[in-house]
């Protein structure tokens, strides 16, 4: 398999794997949101990069168009973003909500307050 | 020709009547919508599974495009029984919300929390007669997205960050599976589920799909709370109104085990399964949470959270009897799934009766709380036998179906595994009936009524059902077994 071969493969899950490291290692809540949406946007990419055909055009029709890239996956995606919107809104205003009762953004100060109640 | 839609309407109904809540600040009013939402789909529910069960599976079109392009909806046996789950499980939870509602979410948000649970039924529904992975995501997330909003209206501040923690882990478990489809989708080149099930053997032993299976079963496990990934389960259902814990325990978690269910036999073929060893794990996994969560259940304070940890053993039942990959084992974990969702339901809805009179769920607050409330202690009293599966309850015809599938298996040892399992519910059950029984009621206890009739109601239909389908389980067991078949029929 010559280079680039699957890079784009490789590219997605590199990114996957930083934004899956940012969830889980950061102790802030705004950093852990946007390390989902890092991660987030690294499955949306390997869904785009996939059904992209090297030298296809946009599916329509037209005079000597006659290879096209795959839509639906470019589709489906269309649909993840607006879910990824949701749940980046949804997260931040809990964030918002978190920051007004217990004064903190911060796992570990959370963690302590929860602990002493 | 309505009955031709109606496998579009069950969605489409909830669906519809929570935007309608959303701009109406009434909370007599949305409690009203929500009721007869809930009602009608559980009317759409009960056609369609007589339907099913007297003329077999219905396909239906969405916008008539054709099957693996378009996108189709499915109704089986199995998708039929979970609807009606579900959709009764909804209504009765909605008859019994208003009083426990007004005591536990704030008067200004009670109209926004009956759209959201209209969406997150919605959702749940969708979830299940979708026939297609990827309407499953979106379905998935419906139901997911409303329900952080759910768990984040209780009372206490820590409802906040256990949202924020579900809200982290499912969205990340969403994610794994959308991987996984999208893998699925790059070797075979369609959604539809069916369509899958007969494309996956030839490419089954490429290392796309192995991993595309491991994606799809760590993501559904996350929502599933499977352990070793339940962390948001306990938090999340301890600090949730108690209206919310009751529904998400009864519902959500079925639903995800059916969503594992489909995976497993309709797409990855069931006992053809070939690439990934699916079953061994999911078996290993569902001893663990058996013993594991029952064993933590034990020691918890707060009777929500030890419900909670219970939930996790229970499904770590369901779990296992996926990983027997047989009739009898998929009987067993179907009609777990029903009877669960009743006894579940049953205890969660008691404690919000507690919580309505006593302001707590600590175990130690509900001391003499027998005498003070009785019918609503004899309902946890039903639930907590069925629990524990004594016979003549739902959770003892569940136990019978499991130990036989461990036993025509030859696997003695996983069959007394659930009779020992099954010793530990007995005693984190006995501690609270132990404490409300047998312990002389504190002063402030005294002062205490019983809950009122229009709570008992729903909390003594469901009691009443852990009885009657445990004596009378010859409906259930059919339907249950007609289901497990179609899953086998459709594996092969």
């Amino acid at each position: 398999m010559s280079f680039p071969g699957l890079i784009n493969s490789w590219a997605a899950m590199a990114l996957m794997m930083i934004g899956f490291y940012a969830v889980i290692a950061h102790g802030n809540l705004v950093k852990k949101v946007i390390g989902l949406n890092i991660f987030q946007a690294a499955v949306f990419i390997f869904y785009i990069s996939m059904a992209k055909v090297r030298g296809g055009t946009a599916p329509i029709l037209g005079d000597n168009l006659t290879l096209f890239s795959n839509p639906l996956p470019h589709v489906l995606i269309l649909t993840a973003i607006v879910v990824g919107v949701a749940t980046t809104a949804l997260g931040l205003s809990l964030v918002v909500r978190i920051r007004d009762t217990y004064g903190t953004i911060e796992d570990e100060e959370i963690r302590a307050i929860e602990a002493a109640e | 020709m309505i009955v031709g839609q109606l496998p579009i309407l069950q969605v489409i109904v909830p669906l519809l009547a929570a935007p309608i809540c959303a701009i109406l600040p009434f909370r007599r009013l949305t409690w009203l919508i929500a009721l007869a939402a809930s009602l009608l789909a559980l009317a759409i529910a009960l056609t369609l599974l007589d339907q099913v069960l007297s003329d077999g599976p219905i396909s239906y079109l969405l916008g008539d495009w054709a099957a693996p392009w378009g996108i189709e909806y499915r109704v089986d046996p199995l998708a039929a029984f979970l609807l009606v789950i579900v959709s009764a499980l909804g209504s009765v939870i909605m008859l019994f919300a208003p009083t426990s509602v007004a005591r536990e979410i704030a008067d200004d948000r009670i109209f926004l929390f009956h759209a959201m649970y209209l969406l997150n039924l919605a959702g749940l529904l969708g979830m299940v007669v979708t026939g297609d992975v990827f309407n499953l995501f979106v379905f998935l997330e419906i139901s997911s997205l409303s329900s952080y909003v759910m768990i984040s209206l209780g009372q206490s501040r820590r409802a906040l960050t256990a949202a924020f923690q579900y809200l982290i882990m499912g969205t990340v478990g969403a994610t794994f599976y959308v991987i996984g489809v999208g893998m699925m989708y790059m070797m075979t080149g369609t959604l539809n589920m069916a369509d899958l099930g007969t494309r996956l053997p030839a490419v089954a032993e490429t290392r796309t799909i192995i991993a595309a299976m491991a994606f799809v079963v760590v993501g559904i496990g996350l929502k599933l709370a499977m352990v070793p990934l339940h962390f948001w389960l306990p938090n999340a259902y301890a600090y949730a109104p108690t209206v919310v814990s009751a529904f998400l325990a009864a519902t959500a978690t079925k639903v995800a085990v059916y969503v594992l269910l489909r995976l497993v036999f309709t797409v990855f073929g069931g006992p053809a399964m070939v690439g990934l060893p699916v079953d061994q794990v999911l078996l290993v996994l569902g001893i663990v949470a058996m013993f594991g969560a029952s064993a933590v259940a034990i020691f918890q304070t707060d009777a929500k959270r030890l419900l909670a940890y219970s939930s996790l053993a229970q499904i770590g039942y369901m779990v296992l009897g996926i990983s027997f990959l047989t009739a009898t084992g998929l009987t067993a974990t179907i009609i777990h799934l029903f009877n669960h969702a009743l006894m579940k339901g049953a205890l969660f809805l008691v404690l919000g009766c507690v919580f309505l009179r006593v302001g707590s769920v600590q175990i130690s607050q509900m001391a003499g709380l027998g005498r003070r409330m009785p019918w609503t202690m004899a309902a946890f009293v039903v639930g907590g036998l069925s629990l524990i599966g004594v016979p003549l309850t739902v959770g003892f015809v569940s136990k019978w179906y499991l130990i036989q599938a461990a036993l025509e298996k030859g696997w003695w040892l996983v069959a007394v595994l659930i009779l020992l399992s099954s010793l530990l519910a007995m005693i984190y059950v006995w501690r609270i009936i132990e404490v409300a029984y047998f312990r002389a009621p504190g002063d402030d206890v005294l002062q205490i009524r019983e809950a009122p009739v229009m709570m008992l109601i729903p909390v003594w239909i469901l009691a009443a059902g852990n009885v009657y389908f445990g004596i009378n389980a010859q409906q259930t067991i059919g339907a249950a077994q007609s289901a497990a078949a179609v899953l086998l029929g459709s594996g092969g």
